[in-house]
C-alpha cells in the first residue's frame, strides 16, 4: 500500500478544509515562484522525467503534450483549457479535486500556463457540478486576493487569469475539441483532427487541453521531483492515481493509490470487498464505462495501469472501477451503458448516431431473450462498423463495452436467445437490424 | 441523441431583469473581445434561472440579439445540451441517475419512489405543481450510488425509504440537507478507511 506521505491529495476526504490557508499548510503555493523561476524547459523536462500520463482517459504523456505548444508566441495568444467535464459513468475523481483540493488545481493551472505560455486559462466544469464549481470559484477568488494569480501571479512576473466555464449536460464535451466548440458557444460536436488543438484550438489559437487530475498533480511532482513520481508504479505507468470504486462492493469509495496496484487489493482492502464475497464477482469494468469489462478469472491477477489493461484488451481510462457481482444481469448492465451512449451521441457521424441506438435496442432485446441467434454476430458487426469510423473516440467508447460483453459473455447471450431469424420463415422480408418491429406487424 | 422539444405554450416576450443583466455583462467580459458568443451557455442558464427553471423561445431570441448572434445558433445550443429545460419543470426539479453504477445499486427503487410521490410519468408536475422528476444519465457521483440531484444539490447513498422522506419534504416546500444519507463523510470508505488516518484523527 502507498505510504500516506506519498499521497498527493492529502485532503481527498476533506479532513482539513479546502481554503487557501489550510491548503498552504499542506504545502500548496509554498515555493511556486522558485519552481517557475527554474524556467519552462526545466518544467517540461521534469514532467517528461515523471512520465506522467494524462488522467482523462487517453493516457497521453503530459510533458510531451506541453512541448507541442509553439515555442514563440505569435500573433495569436496561447490558451490553457482544463477539462473538468467528468461524465464517464463510474468516474467521480475530479469532483473531489474541485471541492476539496481546488488550490492544487489553481496552482497547477499557473505552472502549466507558464509552461505553455498562456495568459488565460478556462476551466470547463460539467454543469451538474455547480456546487463543486462554486467551491473552485471561491478558491480562485482567494488566489486573486492573495495575488497568487492575476497580474504578476505569485510574484513570478507572469500574468494569468482563470475563468470557469460551465457545461450543460453533454458527455461529448469531455472530448477535447468538442469542449473547445462548447467554450466558443456552439454545440459540442468534435472537430476533425488534424489540426490538433496545440496549434489550432480555442478561437483558432494554440491551446493545450488537460484533465483536472493531470494538472492538479503537477505542483507536487515539480516540488518533489519527476524522479520521485517516476519511482512509483512501473515504467511508463508511473505515479499515483485516484481510483473510484463503485458498484457491488461493500464500501464504495475514492482512494488515491499507486499505479499498477492489483485490482484485487483495491477492491478487498479499500472497498471492503465484493458484496457476497470475492467468489460472487462476475465482472469488473476497470476504467469507466467506455472500457471493455474484464471477467472474474482475469480479475484475480489484474494490475491497474495503462499497459497491463491494454494487454487484457481493456484500458485504464479514467480508473473508474465498476464492480458487477453475480446478482446482476450482465446483459442488462451493458444494455444500460449502451442506452447511455445512445443518449449522449452528438449526432455528427452517422455510424455513431444510428449505431449507438441499434446497439442499445439489440442489447435490450438480448437481455429479455427476444433476439435471434444470429443477431449476436450482427451486433459484433455493428460495433465494428462504428469503431474507427467516426470523427472522435466516442465511436470506440460506445462499441468497446459491447465488444467486451460479446468477447466474454457470448455463451450467456446465446443461452438466452435461441430463436431462428425470422427471415428464415418469411423470405420476402428484407433483412433488418430492427427485425423485432417486423415481428409485431407480421 | 435525445429528443428535445420546446413547450407548446410560450410567453410572447422575455427580457433580463437588472440583476441578470449585471451578471450577463460580467460573464461576457470573461471572453476575448468579439468572442461574446462564448457566453451563450451561461446566458441560457441565467434566463433559465430567471424564468422558473425553463427557457422559452423568446429568451433564445433575446439572447441572440444580446450577443449579436443568429437566433438559430442559440436555438441549436439550447436544444443540444440536456440541462436546458425547454418546457416548464417543477420548482423542485428531481433528477435520478439510473446509469449502470447507480442502477446496480438500486437506482430504480428511487424511480419507484418518485413515481409514488411525485407523478406517474417523468417530466410531469406533481399534484401541488411544485415538483417534477426525470431519469438522467450519469451525474458523476458513482461511489455515492444510488443518488439524485434536486436543483443544484446532490443527495447521495440513498435507499427507497430515504428517498421517500426527501420527497415528502420537498413536496411540503422544504429543502432537505444534501449529501450522504448513510452518514458517511464525503467519499471515504466508511468504517474501513485505511489511508490518511493521521489527518482524520488530528
Amino acid at each position: 500500500m502507498l505510504k500516506d506521505q506519498d499521497r498527493i491529495f492529502q485532503n481527498l476526504y476533506n479532513d482539513k478544509g479546502s481554503d487557501v490557508v489550510s491548503s498552504q499548510q499542506r504545502g500548496d503555493w509554498v515555493n511556486t515562484k522558485e519552481i517557475i523561476e527554474k524556467g519552462r524547459e526545466w518544467i517540461i523536462e521534469e514532467m517528461k522525467t515523471s512520465q506522467l500520463r494524462g488522467r482523462g482517459g487517453a493516457g497521453f504523456p503530459t510533458g510531451l503534450k506541453w512541448s507541442f505548444a509553439p515555442k514563440e508566441v505569435g500573433s495569436r495568444p496561447h490558451y490553457l483549457v482544463i477539462n473538468g467535464d467528468e461524465s464517464e459513468p463510474g468516474t467521480c475523481k475530479d469532483r473531489d479535486i474541485l471541492r476539496f483540493e481546488p488550490h492544487k488545481l489553481v496552482e497547477g493551472c499557473l505552472i502549466a500556463s507558464y509552461a505553455v505560455q498562456a495568459h488565460t486559462c478556462y476551466i470547463y466544469i460539467r454543469g451538474e457540478y455547480f456546487i463543486d464549481g462554486q467551491k473552485l470559484q471561491a478558491a480562485i477568488d482567494e488566489a486573486y486576493e492573495k495575488k497568487l494569480i492575476g497580474k504578476n501571479a505569485a510574484g513570478t512576473g507572469w500574468d494569468l487569469d482563470i475563468y470557469i466555464h460551465y457545461g450543460a449536460g453533454a458527455y461529448i464535451c469531455g472530448e477535447e475539441t468538442a469542449l473547445l466548440e462548447s467554450i466558443e458557444g456552439k454545440k459540442g460536436q468534435p472537430r476533425l483532427k488534424p489540426p490538433f488543438p496545440a496549434l489550432i484550438g480555442l478561437y483558432g489559437c494554440p491551446t493545450i487541453v488537460n484533465n483536472v487530475e493531470t494538472i492538479a498533480v503537477v505542483p507536487t511532482i515539480l516540488r518533489r521531483g519527476g524522479k520521485w513520481f517516476a519511482s512509483l508504479g512501473r515504467e511508463k505507468n508511473t505515479g499515483t492515481k485516484i481510483f473510484c470504486i463503485s458498484g457491488n462492493v461493500n464500501n464504495p469509495c475514492n482512494v488515491e493509490e499507486e499505479m499498477s496496484i492489483p485490482l484485487k487489493e483495491l477492491i478487498e482492502k479499500h472497498a471492503g470487498g465484493v458484496v457476497g464475497g470475492w467468489d460472487n464477482l462476475q465482472a469488473v469494468i476497470p476504467g469507466g464505462s467506455s472500457m471493455p469489462l474484464v471477467p472474474k478469472d482475469k480479475c484475480e491477477t489484474l494490475t491497474m495501469d495503462f499497459d497491463s489493461l491494454i494487454a487484457e484488451k481493456s484500458g485504464l481510462g479514467t480508473a473508474g472501477i465498476v464492480v458487477i457481482n453475480k446478482d446482476q444481469d450482465i446483459i442488462k448492465c451493458m444494455a444500460r451503458i449502451a442506452r447511455f451512449y445512445k443518449h449522449e451521441s452528438c449526432g455528427q457521424c452517422t455510424p455513431c448516431r444510428e449505431g449507438s441506438g441499434w446497439m442499445w435496442r439489440m442489447l435490450e432485446r438480448m437481455a429479455k431473450g427476444e433476439a435471434s441467434r444470429d443477431e449476436i454476430d450482427m451486433l459484433g458487426d455493428v460495433t465494428n462498423q462504428i469503431a474507427g469510423h467516426t470523427i472522435c473516440a466516442f465511436g470506440e467508447g460506445s462499441s468497446w463495452p459491447v465488444q467486451g460483453l460479446l468477447r466474454h459473455f457470448s455463451s450467456e447471450i446465446k443461452k438466452r436467445n435461441k430463436f431462428d431469424p425470422i427471415v428464415k420463415e418469411k423470405k420476402d422480408i428484407p433483412y433488418l437490424v430492427d427485425q423485432h418491429l417486423l415481428d409485431k406487424n407480421a | 441523441m435525445s429528443l428535445r422539444r420546446p413547450a407548446k405554450n410560450q410567453p410572447e416576450n422575455f427580457e433580463f431583469n437588472s440583476s441578470a443583466l449585471e451578471v450577463a455583462n460580467t460573464i461576457i467580459s470573461k471572453y476575448p473581445k468579439g468572442k461574446q458568443q462564448s457566453a451563450v451557455m451561461a446566458l441560457l442558464y441565467i434566463a433559465q434561472k430567471q424564468n422558473d427553471n425553463w427557457i422559452p423561445l423568446a429568451a433564445m431570441k433575446y439572447i441572440g440579439k444580446f450577443l449579436d448572434m443568429p437566433y438559430i445558433k442559440v436555438y441549436e445550443v439550447a436544444t443540444f445540451y440536456s440541462m436546458y429545460n425547454l418546457s416548464p419543470v417543477g420548482k423542485y426539479f428531481v433528477q435520478v441517475c439510473t446509469t449502470t453504477p447507480c442502477m446496480i445499486r438500486g437506482a430504480y427503487k428511487l424511480v419507484e419512489a418518485c413515481k409514488e410521490k411525485i407523478s406517474e410519468n417523468e417530466s410531469e408536475l406533481s399534484n401541488n405543481k411544485n415538483c417534477s422528476w426525470m431519469e438522467v444519465e450519469c451525474l458523476g457521483a458513482c461511489v455515492n450510488a444510488p443518488m439524485m440531484q434536486i436543483n443544484n444539490d446532490y443527495y447521495e447513498d440513498l435507499s427507497k425509504e430515504k428517498t421517500l422522506e426527501i420527497l415528502d419534504k420537498i413536496l411540503k416546500g422544504e429543502t432537505p440537507k444534501p449529501g450522504s444519507y448513510r452518514g458517511r463523510v464525503n467519499n471515504e470508505p466508511e468504517n474501513i478507511r485505511k489511508t490518511l488516518m493521521d489527518l482524520k484523527n488530528a
